[in-house]
C-alpha cells in the first residue's frame, strides 16, 4: 500500500543530471581504436609475441650464442639435439697387422666366422672372418637389414679375410653384413650380419688441437672428455644448428620483411599516381600492371636469378630482393588505386580542395592515411609468401648461395638425410612454419582491427 | 559474350608475346653465352656453332626468328642434350606434370568446397575449430616440408605393413600419383577451404535460404540447391591462379618424389644453364597459365553473367 502514499515532495522537480552527457572514456583515434581491438584478439597478440620473439632470436640471439655458424665440429657431425658428447681419450691409431692374429672360428650361427677383431671406435672398425677360396662382399648399413631389406652401402669386394673400415665413422650403431661370393662373383645365400656399436674416441694430439686439453694439462689414455655443446645438434658438415638457425633467420626474415615493404611501397606510389591522375594515364598504367601480373611469378623469379647471376663470394640475397620487387608490385598498386578512386569522390576531399588544399596535401593528408590500414594488412599478408618464395628458391638451389645459411637452404640440405638425421630438416622447417603462421594470424587480426569493411571475412 | 572472349584472348596473346620478349631479352642479358663451356673452342668451330644456332646474326634478327619460331610452336634445340628438341622434352614430360596437376586440383577443389561448407555450417563448434586449425597449419607449412613428412610417413607405414602400401617415389601406376597429388593440392585446398567458409557464411543466412526453410524444404536440399550453388561461385574465380600455384608447386613435389615431370626438367635445365630449354619451358608454361586463367574467367562469366557487366 505504501507505494500509493505519495506526498507533494515526490512531485518536486529533480535537479538536472549531466552524467549522461559526460564522456566517460577518452576519445579514441583510429589507430588507438585499432590497437584496442587488436589487443582484444588473443590469437593476434600471441602471434605478435611470436614475431617479436623470432626477431629477437635472429638479432639478439647471435650476441648471446656466440658460436660461429660456419665453424665445423668434425668430432660431432650430424648429431641430434641432446646427443651424448663424451669422448674417450685414446692412443693414436696404429697400423693393423691382421695376419698375426689368431683366425676366427666358424660356427653354425656364423658360417663365415665374421667377427669384430678389436673394439669398434670412430678411428676404425676392424673385422675378420674365416679365409675361404672365394671372395666376400662387405656391406654397411645404419638400419637393420632385416627391417629394410637392404644390406646398405657396399664397402668392398675382398679376397683377404679381414677389412678395416675407416669411412666416416660416427658414434652410432652400424650393421655390417658379409656375403660370400661364388666363383662368378655373384652373391650367394651365405651372409652374416654383425651389429656393432661404435664408440667415440679422440687421440691426445687431436684433443689438444681442439682445446679439449689445455697446453699444460695432463691427461691419461682412457679418460673421458667432454666435447663442445650443440643444443640443437649439428648439420651434415658439423656446423652448429642453433647458430645457423639464427644467421639463416636473418636472411629469411630480411627478405621476408624487406621485400614486401619495398614492393608494397612501390605499388602504393604507382597505384596512387594512377588513381589520382585517372583517365587515359590511369588506363595505360593499369594495362602495364596487368602485363606484369600475368607473368608467371616463380618462373620469372628463377629467370631473374639466372639473369643477374651470382658471382663468387656473393650470397644472392640482393638479386632475389630485386626480382621480388620488380615482379610483385602490381597487386598492391591495383588495391591502392581502387582505394584512391573511391576516396577521391569523398566529401572531405572535396571540402579540403574547396578550402584551397594543394594536390600533394590532399594525397598526403587525406588519401594515403585512409588507405594505410589496407596497406598495412597487405604487407602483413605478403610476408608469408615472401618467406615461402625465399624458401622455395633456396630449396631448388636457386636462392641464397652456400655457405650463407637461410631456412630454406637448410631445409634443402636437411631433406637429403631426413631418415637418419631428421633434426636437420625439422628445425628450419619449424622456424619457417612458425614465422608464416604468426604473420598469417597477425594479418587476420590486423584486418579485423583496421578495416571495418573486411571484418569477419576470411 | 563472344566479344568479351575475343578481347580476353587478344589480351592473352599480347601477354604471351610480352612473356616471350621478356624471356628473350632477359636470357640475352645473362653474362657469358651458351657456347662458353668448359672446353675452349677454336674460332672456326665457334663460328660454325654460332652459325648453327643462329647466334652470329644481329640481336633484332635473332629476335624475329625467335618470335617466328614460337608462333609456329618451335622452341629450338637443347644446348646440353645433343639434338634433343625442346618440343620433344615438353611433349614427353608435360603430360606427367599435367596429370599430377589435374589430380591435385580435383583433390583441392572437392576437398576445399566440402571442408569449407562443413566449417560454415558448424560455425564456432568443434568441427569448425578443428578444420580451421588444420587449414592454418596447411597454409603455414611449405610444400617441400609436407612432401618430406609424407614420404617419411609412407616409409614408416610401409615398414609397419611389411610391404608396399603406397610407393614412396617414382612414377608409373595410379598408386604413384596418390601421395604427390595430395601434397601438391594441400595448400590450395587449405586456401579454398578458407574462401569457401567465408563465402558460405554469407549465404547461410540470406533471405532465399530463410524462405526455403519456411517452405519446409529439407536441410540437405537447402544445402545442395541453395547454399552450395551460390557459395561456390567465388571459389571458381580463384581456380585460375590456383592452377598457376599448383604448377609451380609441382616443381618441388616432382623433385622430392622423383617424378619425371616438366617441372623437374625445368629446374634441371636451370642448374645446367640450358638456355633454349629454360626459354622454351618458360614461354610454354607462361602461355599455358595465361590461357588457363582466361579459360576459368570465361567459364565463370558463363556461370555468373553479372561478371561480364563489370568488365
Amino acid at each position: 500500500m505504501s507505494s500509493t502514499d505519495l506526498t507533494p515532495a515526490d512531485f518536486a522537480k529533480l535537479p538536472r543530471q549531466h552524467d549522461a552527457d559526460q564522456l566517460t572514456r577518452p576519445s579514441l583515434s583510429y589507430w588507438a581504436d585499432a590497437w584496442r581491438r587488436l589487443r582484444g584478439n588473443p590469437r593476434a597478440m600471441a602471434s605478435l609475441g611470436l614475431i617479436l620473439f623470432l626477431l629477437a632470436f635472429v638479432t639478439v640471439g647471435p650476441a648471446v650464442w656466440t658460436v660461429d655458424p660456419s665453424a665445423q665440429d668434425v668430432d660431432q657431425i650430424g648429431i641430434g639435439p641432446g646427443a651424448d658428447r663424451h669422448v674417450t681419450l685414446t692412443a693414436p691409431l696404429t697400423p693393423w697387422e691382421p695376419q698375426t692374429m689368431a683366425p676366427p672360428k666358424a660356427s653354425t650361427d656364423n658360417p663365415l666366422g665374421f667377427t669384430l677383431a678389436e673394439p669398434a671406435t670412430t678411428q676404425a672398425v676392424r673385422l675378420t672372418w674365416v679365409d675361404h677360396d672365394s671372395p666376400h662382399r662387405l656391406y654397411r648399413n645404419l638400419f637393420a637389414p632385416a627391417d629394410t631389406g637392404s644390406y646398405g652401402l657396399p664397402l668392398a669386394d675382398l679376397d683377404t679375410p679381414y677389412f678395416e673400415d675407416r669411412l666416416d665413422l660416427q658414434p652410432e650403431t652400424y650393421y655390417y653384413t658379409l656375403v660370400a661370393l661364388d666363383a662368378a662373383g655373384e652373391e650367394t645365400d651365405t651372409g652374416v650380419t654383425l651389429t656393432i656399436d661404435v664408440t667415440r674416441v679422440i687421440s691426445f694430439a687431436e684433443a689438444r688441437e681442439r682445446g679439449l686439453i689445455g697446453p699444460d694439462e695432463k691427461a691419461e689414455i682412457g679418460q673421458t672428455l667432454e666435447l663442445a655443446w650443440h643444443p640443437l645438434g649439428t648439420d651434415y658438415l658439423g656446423r652448429d644448428m642453433l647458430a645457423r638457425l639464427m644467421y639463416g633467420g636473418q636472411v629469411s626474415l630480411f627478405i621476408g620483411l624487406l621485400a614486401p615493404l619495398a614492393f608494397v611501397l612501390l605499388g602504393v606510389v604507382y597505384g596512387s599516381v594512377a588513381g589520382f591522375l585517372g583517365g587515359a594515364v590511369d588506363q595505360a598504367m593499369m594495362r602495364f600492371a596487368d602485363f606484369v601480373v600475368a607473368l608467371p611469378f616463380l618462373l620469372f623469379m628463377i629467370l631473374f636469378k639466372v639473369v643477374f647471376g651470382i658471382g663468387p663470394g656473393e650470397s644472392g640475397i640482393l638479386p632475389m630482393l630485386a626480382a621480388m620487387i620488380i615482379l610483385l608490385w602490381p597487386a598492391p598498386a591495383r588495391l591502392v588505386r581502387g582505394q584512391i578512386l573511391q576516396i577521391r569522390e569523398e566529401g572531405y576531399v572535396s571540402a579540403s580542395k574547396l578550402l584551397g588544399a594543394t594536390t600533394p596535401y590532399v594525397v598526403g593528408r587525406h588519401m594515403l592515411p585512409n588507405t594505410l590500414g589496407v596497406i598495412l594488412v597487405t604487407i602483413t599478408f605478403q610476408v608469408p609468401s615472401a618467406i615461402f618464395t625465399e624458401a622455395f628458391l633456396s630449396f631448388i638451389g636457386m636462392g641464397v648461395a652456400p655457405p650463407t645459411p637461410s631456412w630454406g637452404a637448410m631445409c634443402n640440405e636437411g631433406i637429403k638425410s631426413m631418415l637418419t638425421r631428421p633434426h636437420e630438416l625439422l628445425f628450419p622447417a619449424i622456424m619457417i612454419s612458425a614465422t608464416v603462421l604468426a604473420f598469417n594470424l597477425l594479418g587476420d587480426g590486423l584486418r579485423d582491427a583496421l578495416d571495418a569493411r573486411m571484418r569477419g571475412a576470411e | 559474350m563472344m566479344e568479351y572472349a575475343a578481347k580476353r584472348v587478344m589480351l592473352g596473346l599480347l601477354t604471351v608475346w610480352f612473356i616471350a620478349s621478356a624471356t628473350f631479352f632477359g636470357m640475352h642479358a645473362v653474362p657469358g653465352d651458351p657456347l662458353s663451356g668448359e672446353k675452349a673452342l677454336t674460332p672456326q668451330i665457334r663460328a660454325n656453332l654460332e652459325a648453327k644456332y643462329g647466334l652470329d646474326k644481329p640481336l633484332a634478327t635473332q629476335y624475329w626468328i625467335y618470335l617466328g619460331n614460337i608462333a609456329q610452336g618451335d622452341f629450338g634445340i637443347s644446348y646440353t642434350q645433343e639434338n634433343r628438341r625442346v618440343n620433344d622434352i615438353i611433349r614427353e614430360h608435360f603430360p606427367v606434370s599435367a596429370t599430377l596437376g589435374i589430380l591435385a586440383i580435383v583433390f583441392a577443389g572437392v576437398g576445399g568446397v566440402l571442408w569449407g561448407a562443413l566449417t560454415a555450417l558448424y560455425r564456432n563448434r568443434w568441427p569448425d575449430v578443428v578444420i580451421m586449425f588444420l587449414v592454418i597449419l596447411g597454409i603455414s607449412v611449405p610444400s617441400f616440408v609436407m612432401a618430406a613428412i609424407s614420404q617419411w610417413s609412407l616409409v614408416n607405414l610401409n615398414q609397419i605393413a611389411g610391404g608396399t602400401v603406397l610407393p614412396i617415389g617414382g612414377w608409373g601406376s595410379v598408386w604413384h600419383m596418390v601421395a604427390p597429388a595430395l601434397v601438391l593440392g594441400l595448400s590450395t585446398m587449405a586456401y579454398l577451404t578458407r574462401l569457401m567458409r567465408s563465402s558460405m557464411l554469407e549465404v547461410v543466412n540470406t533471405d532465399y535460404v530463410r524462405t526455403a526453410k519456411a517452405k519446409g524444404i529439407p536441410a540437405t536440399q537447402i544445402f545442395s540447391r541453395h547454399q552450395l550453388r551460390n557459395a561456390i561461385l567465388p571459389v571458381i574465380t580463384v581456380l585460375g591462379p590456383a592452377i598457376a600455384g599448383i604448377t609451380t608447386g609441382g616443381f618441388v613435389v616432382e623433385i622430392v618424389f622423383a617424378i619425371p615431370g616438366l617441372g623437374r626438367y625445368f629446374v634441371q635445365a636451370i642448374q645446367q644453364l640450358d638456355y633454349t630449354v629454360i626459354m622454351g619451358t618458360t614461354v610454354f608454361y607462361g602461355a599455358f597459365l595465361v590461357f588457363m586463367v582466361i579459360l576459368v574467367d570465361l567459364i565463370y562469366s558463363f556461370i555468373d553473367p553479372r561478371v561480364r557487366v563489370d568488365q
